[in-house]
C-alpha cells in the first residue's frame, strides 16, 4: 500500500541530528543502522515513514531517525501505531518496543495488535532485562536470573515472545540476533514487505546489566553450530559443516546428522515459513537448540484495513447518506412555525 | 375506585408529566418514547428520562426488574423530564410500589389488575393488596383489565401466539394515554407499519391494541378528566426528537464534516458512554473509523495516534475510564496534539452506579494528571447541545492544538428533547493548525502568536520529518530538553495556552436578573433543574434571583468575577460533594460561595431548589 519514491536515500537521510546516548557497546547501536539501511532499499517516501515507541532503552530510537516519530508512553506504542496506520494507511509505520514494554506493561496491546492484523511492523528488542530504569528482571529473563529486584535469582517463569505471539495469531514473526547486522537489514525489509502485523524479535544483549545473555547462541564461535537461520523453501540445516538438520519424530523437532543413521538431505524437514497452520512455526519459535533464527512465520492473510475498508465500502455503497444533514433530516422530523 | 363524569370539553393545562412502568419485558420504554415523540410531533416541548435496571433481565414482577420511562410534554418551555408525576401508568405491582412516592396526591393512576395476582404481589413485597387495603385513597385509581381486554381484542388475530398477544398491552394503556391527552394516533401506527414491515400480524395486533386502548377509554368513560396540552411556542424550524449520546455523536460529525477531517474513535465500552459507539460505529458512510479497542488506554491511545497522523481525534469514555486514560491524556497535552476526550460521567467513586447520574467527575477532568497538565474542559448542559458542545469541543481542540475534555453525565445522556436540526452550513467556522508545507527555519513548536498554538505537522508532508514524545521538549525545535530554565518556561506556556482560550469563548451570561440578592449557580447537565427552578422562583416573585450557568470550566469565562461581584450571595449547585465550588474558591477570593449538594444518583429536583433558594433569602 505504502507509496514508493525514485528517489535515492542512503543511510544518512535516515539519520537525525540528535546525538544518540546508548552506552557503548549496545546492540541498539547495530539495530539502527540496520534500520537506516533497510529503509533505502525498502524505497519508501522518507515522509511517509513513522516510528512509534514506547518507554525504555529501546524507546528512544525515534529521536534518532530522520522520520516521523513519537516517543509515547509505556506499552502503548502498538494502540497508538494502530490509530496512526487507520488514519492513514499510506504510511509505513514501524512500532519500536522492548521486552519489558511490549510484554510486561503494555501485553495487552502487544497480543490484540497481533491478533488483528494491522499492517505494522514491530520491532522487538529482547535483551531479557529492565535496562533504563537500571537493572530489574524482565517477562523475558530466565527464572533465577539474579538481577537488582531478584537479589536470590528470578522466581518468574519467562515469556518466549516468539511463542506469545504466534499464540496471539501473528502471521510474521522473525528472529534475529543482535551481532548480525546484514541478516537483520534483510528481515526488517521483508517485514515492511509483509502486508499484515510483522513482529521481529532482537536478541539485544545489554552490556551494562545483562552482557552476555544470548553469547551461547549468538557468540562468533559457536553460532553456526548453535543457530539455524532458517528461509522460506530451504532446508533446515546448520552447523559449520551443514550436516546437521531438522526432522520431526512424532510431535517432536529432532537434531539429526547428515550422513549418518542413513539421513540424507533429503530427510531434512524443509521450511514453510507461509504455511497457515502455525504448529510447526510454534515449534521453531521454542525450540533452544538449535536456536532458530530467520523468518519463521509469514503467513499472508487479510488485514485489518483491508477489511474495514471492504466494509466501509459496501456500506458507502448501501447507505442513502451523503453528507450529515441526510442523517439530520431523516426519520421523524416535524416543523415548528 | 374514584370514577367522575366524563368532561366532555378537555381541560387545558400547561404540562403533564407521565411515566410508564411495569416489568423489564413489558415495553415500556418504547411506550415513553412513542409518547413523547407523538407530543413532539404535535407540538409540544418535551423532555423525557428513561430509568431501567442495571440487569439486562431481572427477575420477573420483582422490585428491581422495573423498568420506567417518565415524559415531560407541555405547552411552555420544558426543561427537565419533571419531579413529581400527574400520570402514573403501573403494569404491575413491582411498579406500583416503587413509583407511587412520585405520584402527587390527587393525582392519577392507571393500573393492570390482572397483573395483581398473589404471585406478583408477594414478588412486590405486598403483604395485602394495595387496591383493596385503602393505602391508596389520596389518588385517583383507575383499575383497567389491560391483559384480559387486550387478549379478547386480539382473539381474532390468527396465528399469534400467547406471549405476542400480552406483549401489546402496553399499546393498550398507551391508547388510553393519547386519548386522555387528546393525542392522534398516526405517529405510533406509522412507526409499527415502518417497525415491522414484513410481519403484519405483529403491525395488527399492535394497532388494534392501542386502537382498543383508546376506544375503551373514549366509551367507559372511565377516565376522570380529558386534557389537552397546547403546542409550545418555540423557535421555528425542523426539530426531532433526540437523546443526549445521539446528539453527542452526531455534532462530532458535523465538526468531521465541517472541516473535512475524517473522524478517528477510539474507544472502550462503558455504560453510559457506549451508545456514542454504537451510534458512530453506524456511520462509515461519513468516512467515520471507529475502532473497538482492548482497553480504555488504547482507546485514547489510538485517538492520540490517529490525531498524529491528521484525523479528527475521539475517545469516549465514563469516570473509570477517564482514570485509566490519564497518562495517555498527559502524552496528548504534552505534545499538544487536537483531542476530544468525552467523559459521560455515572455515579462514583470506583465502579460507584453505573446506571445512575453525578457531577463527581469535575476534579478528576480539571486535575487528574501527573504532572503540570491542563486540558480544556467543557460541559454539556442538556440532551439537544450535546451536539453543540461536541462541536465545541472539536472546534477548540483543533483551534488550540490541547486536549480537550468535554463532560456529559447520565441525565443528560439518556434523557430526550427536541432538537432543532442544524446543517453543518449553521455551524460556526473552525480554524486549523495543519501545516501544508515546511517554511524556512520551520520548527515543530513554532507557535501562532495569538493562542500559541503550535503546528499541526501532519506525516505523509514532505520535509516535516519531526519527533514528539512526553519528554520535555525544547521551546523551539521539540527535541528533548532537560535545561531547567526551558522546563519553567514550558509548564508556563502551556498553561498560558489554555488561560488564552478564555478569548476564543462566550462570555458568561446571567438569566433572570443581572443583579440582585442570590445568584444560583450551576454546571453542565443540571441546566434544566437549575433553570426551571429560578424560573419559578421568578414566577413567585423572587425577582432578585439570577442564575448563571458554566459550560466552559477550564478556563471560566473572563467574566466571571464580574458576574459575582453583581449578587449579594452565590449558591453553587453540583451533584457532587462541591467540586466546581472547590475550583471557584481557588480562583475566586473574596466571594463566599454556599454549596447546595445532592449525591444520591439523582438529579436535582424542584421543590429541594426553591426551598433551599428560599432559606438564602428570607
Amino acid at each position: 500500500m505504502e507509496a514508493t519514491t525514485d528517489k535515492k536515500y542512503t543511510f544518512k537521510d535516515f539519520s537525525s541530528d540528535q546525538e544518540v546516548r546508548w552506552c557503548p557497546g549496545c546492540d541498539d547501536y547495530v539495530i539502527l543502522r540496520s534500520m537506516q539501511k533497510a529503509l533505502p532499499e525498502i524505497g519508501v517516501k522518507r515522509e511517509n515513514v513513522v516510528f512509534i515507541s514506547g518507554i525504555g532503552c529501546s524507546s528512544r530510537f525515534p529521536y534518532y531517525m530522520n522520520t516521523f516519530g513519537m516517543h509515547g508512553i509505556h506499552g502503548r506504542a502498538p494502540a497508538i501505531a494502530t490509530g496512526v496506520k487507520l488514519a492513514n494507511p499510506e504510511l509505513s509505520v514501524w512500532v519500536i518496543t522492548g521486552d519489558g514494554d511490549a510484554m510486561a506493561i503494555g501485553g495487552n496491546h502487544f497480543i490484540h495488535v497481533l491478533r488483528r492484523n494491522v499492517d505494522l511492523n514491530i520491532i522487538l528488542f529482547n535483551n531479557e532485562i529492565y535496562g533504563l530504569t537500571k537493572g530489574q528482571f524482565s517477562p523475558t529473563s530466565l527464572v533465577g536470573q539474579k538481577t537488582k529486584s531478584s537479589p536470590y535469582g528470578n522466581t518468574q517463569p519467562p515469556f518466549l515472545p516468539g511463542e506469545l505471539a504466534i499464540g496471539s495469531q501473528a502471521r510474521f514473526f522473525a528472529r534475529i540476533a543482535g551481532n548480525m547486522p546484514k541478516e537483520m537489514t534483510q528481515i526488517f525489509i521483508e517485514a515492511e514487505q509483509f502486508k499484515g502485523t510483522s513482529l521481529v524479535e532482537v536478541l539485544q544483549n545489554c552490556p551494562i546489566f545483562n552482557n552476555g545473555a544470548f553469547d551461547e547462541f549468538t557468540d562468533k564461535a559457536v553460532r553456526t553450530d548453535r543457530q539455524l537461520y532458517v528461509e522460506h523453501g530451504q532446508p533446515m540445516i546448520f552447523g559449520a559443516n551443514r550436516d546437521k538438520g531438522l526432522v520431526l519424530n512424532g510431535l517432536k523437532l529432532e537434531v539429526v546428522t547428515i550422513g549418518e543413521n542413513g539421513i540424507t538431505e533429503e530427510d531434512i524437514l524443509v521450511h514453510d515459513a507461509k504455511e497457515e497452520d502455525p504448529t510447526l512455526h510454534q515449534m521453531l519459535a521454542r525450540l533452544r537448540f538449535p536456536l532458530v533464527t530467520g523468518v519463521i512465520r509469514s503467513f499472508h492473510d487479510i488485514t485489518l484495513e483491508e477489511r474495514k475498508d471492504e466494509q466501509n465500502e459496501q456500506v458507502k455503497t448501501d447507505s442513502k447518506f451523503t453528507v450529515t444533514a441526510d442523517l439530520f433530516y431523516s426519520g421523524d422530523t416535524y416543523q415548528v412555525i | 375506585m374514584l370514577t367522575t363524569e366524563l368532561n366532555q370539553k378537555p381541560e387545558i393545562l400547561e404540562a403533564v408529566i407521565v411515566r410508564f412502568v411495569g416489568d423489564s419485558g413489558d415495553g415500556m420504554q418504547l411506550t415513553g418514547t412513542q409518547f413523547s415523540g407523538t407530543s413532539a410531533m404535535f407540538g409540544n416541548d418535551v423532555a423525557t428520562f428513561p430509568n431501567y435496571p442495571a440487569e439486562i433481565r431481572a427477575p420477573q414482577g420483582s422490585l428491581y426488574g422495573v423498568s420506567g420511562f417518565q415524559v415531560h410534554i407541555g405547552s411552555v418551555e420544558i426543561s427537565t423530564p419533571g419531579d413529581e408525576v400527574d400520570l402514573l401508568v403501573a403494569m404491575n405491582p413491582a411498579g406500583l410500589k416503587t413509583n407511587l412516592h412520585a405520584v402527587k396526591p390527587g393525582h392519577t393512576i392507571i393500573v393492570d389488575i390482572d397483573s395483581f395476582t398473589r404471585k406478583n404481589l408477594d414478588k412486590a413485597h405486598y403483604s395485602a393488596n394495595p387496591l383493596e387495603d385503602g393505602s391508596l385513597e389520596n389518588y385517583r385509581v383507575i383499575e383497567v383489565a389491560m391483559t384480559t381486554l387486550t387478549k379478547e381484542a386480539l382473539k381474532d388475530i390468527e396465528g399469534l401466539d400467547n406471549k405476542s398477544i400480552t406483549r401489546t398491552k402496553n399499546m393498550f394503556a398507551l391508547g388510553m394515554v393519547y386519548w386522555m391527552y387528546d393525542r392522534t394516533l398516526d405517529h405510533t401506527i406509522n412507526f409499527f407499519r415502518n417497525k415491522f414491515k414484513g410481519k403484519p400480524k405483529i403491525i395488527e395486533a399492535n394497532i388494534k391494541a392501542l386502537n382498543t386502548g383508546c376506544f375503551y377509554a373514549e366509551t367507559l368513560e372511565l377516565i376522570p378528566n380529558a386534557y389537552t396540552i397546547a403546542p409550545a411556542k418555540m423557535k421555528p424550524g425542523t426539530y426531532r426528537i433526540i437523546m443526549g449520546n445521539t446528539a453527542m455523536a452526531w455534532g462530532l460529525l458535523a465538526a468531521s464534516e465541517k472541516t473535512g477531517l475524517q473522524l478517528f474513535l477510539g474507544s472502550y465500552p462503558i455504560t453510559p458512554a457506549s451508545d456514542i459507539l454504537h451510534e458512530l460505529a453506524k456511520h462509515k458512510h461519513f468516512g467515520v473509523k471507529a475502532l473497538q479497542a482492548e482497553d480504555e488506554i488504547a482507546g485514547i491511545s489510538s485517538a492520540i495516534g490517529a490525531s498524529f497522523a491528521g484525523n479528527l481525534a475521539i475517545t469516549t469514555t465514563s469516570g473509570p475510564g477517564l482514570a485509566l486514560k490519564s497518562e495517555a491524556l498527559g502524552l496528548a497535552m504534552m505534545i499538544e496534539m487536537p483531542l476530544v476526550v468525552v467523559n459521560v460521567q455515572r455515579g462514583g467513586p470506583s465502579t460507584g452506579l453505573p446506571t445512575k447520574t453525578e457531577q463527581s467527575d469535575l476534579l478528576q477532568a480539571m486535575y487528574g494528571r501527573n504532572g503540570e497538565s491542563p486540558v480544556i474542559v467543557i460541559a454539556a448542559g442538556t440532551p439537544a447541545n450535546c451536539f453543540d458542545f461536541a462541536y465545541e469541543a472539536c472546534r477548540l481542540t483543533l483551534e488550540h492544538m490541547t486536549p480537550v475534555i468535554l463532560l456529559s453525565d447520565g441525565y443528560i445522556a439518556n434523557g430526550s428533547a427536541p432538537w432543532r436540526i442544524r446543517t453543518v452550513e449553521e455551524m460556526p467556522e473552525i480554524k486549523n493548525h495543519i501545516l501544508e508545507e515546511a517554511y524556512d527555519e520551520w520548527h515543530p513548536y513554532d507557535r501562532d502568536d495569538k493562542t500559541l498554538a503550535r503546528k499541526w505537522a501532519i506525516p505523509g508532508t514532505p520535509d516535516l520529518e519531526h519527533r514528539v514524545g512526553g519528554l520535555e521538549k525544547n521551546k523551539v525545535t521539540g527535541n528533548v530538553s532537560y535545561v531547567p530554565e526551558n522546563h519553567e518556561y514550558m509548564i508556563k506556556i502551556r498553561a498560558e495556552k489554555i488561560r488564552k482560550v478564555q478569548e476564543n469563548i462566550p462570555l458568561l451570561k446571567t438569566e433572570f436578573t443581572d443583579e440582585g440578592e442570590l445568584l444560583v449557580i450551576g454546571w453542565g447537565g443540571t441546566y434544566g433543574s437549575l433553570h426551571s427552578a429560578v424560573k419559578q422562583m421568578n414566577e413567585l416573585g423572587y425577582k432578585n434571583v439570577g442564575y448563571a450557568h458554566f459550560n466552559y470550566l477550564n478556563p471560566l469565562p473572563k467574566n466571571t468575577e464580574d458576574v459575582f461581584q453583581r449578587f449579594k450571595k452565590i449558591v453553587v449547585c453540583e451533584l457532587n460533594n462541591g467540586q466546581f465550588a472547590t475550583v471557584l474558591r481557588s480562583q475566586f477570593k473574596g466571594f463566599e460561595f454556599e454549596q447546595f449538594n445532592k449525591i444520591q444518583g439523582l438529579p436535582f429536583n424542584n421543590s429541594e431548589l426553591t426551598t433551599k433558594f428560599k432559606e438564602m433569602i428570607d
